[in-house]
């Protein structure tokens, strides 16, 4: 479990980023933050394995304030997977995998035996092992950036906007196989987005941010979409528009869904 | 040709001379412009005054520094550890803008995600920053290999043997042989020296050679264009 009690940064600059943020992340679900550029949703996520350090207030790992944690070993306990995939270039792929073991101590032997596997678990060949980066196509790119943020087999994974750079089918793709090893793997994963289809795909749990990393609200996908807070979240979820609004067309004996446009998408079972 | 047999050995010595001359300076220039290039991209403000200032080292004329320097080392007159500092000031002067933009060229989303996943700021040195600004720091290696073996011969003004024996004993004696051998000698030694480094630079820097595909892919690109204009 992760907590932030009453978190405030502020940069050098006067920029207030989060402003006394209060959140309980559970274990072994997915929490997403999604809001807008400047919500602060980034230094949020990057305050957990201290990248960035807040000005007050303070964040709880299973019961661990991590303010008294050293930030290198806290980190190599803690996933992370950005935007771009943020792969070392000059390491094979193999290499990269195995970069956080390796760096915790792990013989090299073992930690490439090790990332062999992981290559498996985030659906790459095993031939690209000994390419570098820059030889794969960016989808595969981030899953070797998914393998590494695996391999320390840490308890939490961050992931900051890391499909934000793919194309939208290869996001569908790496979003599935998200979800899959969420599931398979029971990590406490945080996601930072600014899609809001994304969050609703991945999210157990849904926080949505207004500038200054303000909660306009928090819970499932569906506790959002069933009743918005307010009028912001109303519209950052499309419901203003009547998006996400859904109806129910009789056609002879069955109940067909319709979406905004009249467009059926669906079949209601009995 | 007939000089250059009779003096096969004088040639020989001279162009011992002139490597032991070139390579302590390339080296140690080396090695002392990367930490001053960090700080100079470490420290922004103090990026503009660190670089201008051992840039203008580069201007001061060659054989002044030659003769000041056994008054600032307190060395012998002819002692060629007056030619290697001096060639190392000119070396370091050449490296140190090239080591500050090699180790800037350095992208930060890279540094971002080395820090991320637990790198120590001394590991990410040694294990990220460094090797990548390779590639720059391997083109700034050459020139300065290229400047200082060519520096070198000015050694020969102030008494320290090298290859500019050779000029200046083969236009005394007009002996054009001589000249001409002493010119090709010193661009032999710049192109091995040359040929060494990009070497090192494959061995060392793997990933930074493009593969033989893509590059053949490069090459081809312009032919079929301009097999389509005609």
């Amino acid at each position: 479990m992760i907590e932030f009690r009453s978190v405030t940064k502020r940069f050098p600059d006067g920029t207030v980023a989060v402003d006394s943020f209060d959140l309980v992340i559970p274990p072994r679900k997915t929490t997403v933050l999604v809001g807008s550029s400047g919500c602060g949703k980034t230094t949020l996520l990057r305050m957990i394995n201290r990248m960035i350090d807040p000005t007050s207030g303070s964040i709880i790992i299973d019961g661990e304030d991590t303010a008294g944690l050293e930030p290198v070993k806290l980190r190599r306990r803690i996933g992370y997977v950005m935007q771009n995939s943020g792969l070392l270039p000059h390491r094979k792929v193999i290499d990269n995998v195995a970069t956080v073991p390796i760096l915790n101590g792990t013989p090299k032997r073992e930690a490439r035996e090790h990332a062999l596997g992981l290559l498996d678990t985030v659906g790459l060949d095993r031939s690209l092992a000994d390419k570098y980066p820059r030889q794969l196509s960016g989808g595969q790119q981030q899953r070797v950036g998914v393998a590494r943020g695996l391999a320390a087999d840490p308890n939490i994974l961050l992931m900051d906007e890391p499909f934000g750079a793919v194309d939208p089918i290869v996001r569908a793709e790496l979003q599935q196989e998200t979800i899959r090893l969420q599931e398979g793997l029971g990590k406490t994963v945080v996601f930072v987005t600014h899609d809001i289809d994304e969050a609703f795909l991945l999210g157990h749990q849904v926080v949505i941010l207004q500038k200054g990393g303000h909660i306009a609200q928090a819970g499932s996908p569906a506790e959002i979409l069933a009743a918005p807070a307010n009028d912001f979240v109303a519209s950052f979820v499309g419901a203003d528009k009547g998006k996400r609004a859904l109806r129910i067309q009789r056609v002879g004996d069955r109940d067909v869904v319709v979406d905004e446009n009249g467009t059926p998408t669906g079949v209601l079972q009995p | 040709m007939k000089w250059l047999e009779s003096n096969l050995d004088l040639v020989w010595e001279l162009v011992l001379a002139h490597i032991g001359l070139s390579v302590p300076p390339i080296l140690i220039g080396f090695l002392v412009s990367i930490p001053i290039g960090w700080v100079a991209n470490r420290y922004r403000p103090s990026r503009g005054v660190i670089l201008v200032v051992l840039g203008l080292l580069y201007t001061v004329p060659s054989i002044p520094l030659f003769i000041f320097m056994p008054i600032f080392l307190g060395t012998p007159l002819l002692s060629p550890v007056n030619v290697v500092v001096a060639l190392t000031i000119y070396a370091v002067a050449l490296m140190v803008r090239t080591a500050a933009d090699g180790l800037a060229s350095v992208d930060d989303d890279t540094l971002l995600a080395a820090s991320a996943m637990g790198y120590s700021g001394w590991q990410r040195f040694w294990r990220v920053e460094l090797p990548l600004s390779g590639p720059v720091l391997l083109s700034g290696l050459r020139v300065v290999s290229a400047s200082t073996v060519s520096l070198a011969t000015l050694g020969v003004i102030i008494g320290v043997q090298s290859l500019g024996y050779l000029f200046t004993n083969g236009f005394q004696r007009n002996i054009p042989a001589e000249v001409i051998t002493g010119i090709v000698a010193t661009l032999v030694i710049a192109v091995v020296f040359d040929l060494l480094l990009v070497l090192i630079g494959r061995l060392l820097l793997p990933w930074s050679t493009p593969d033989r595909r893509r590059r053949a892919a490069r090459r081809t690109t312009p032919a079929l264009v301009a097999g389509g204009v005609s």
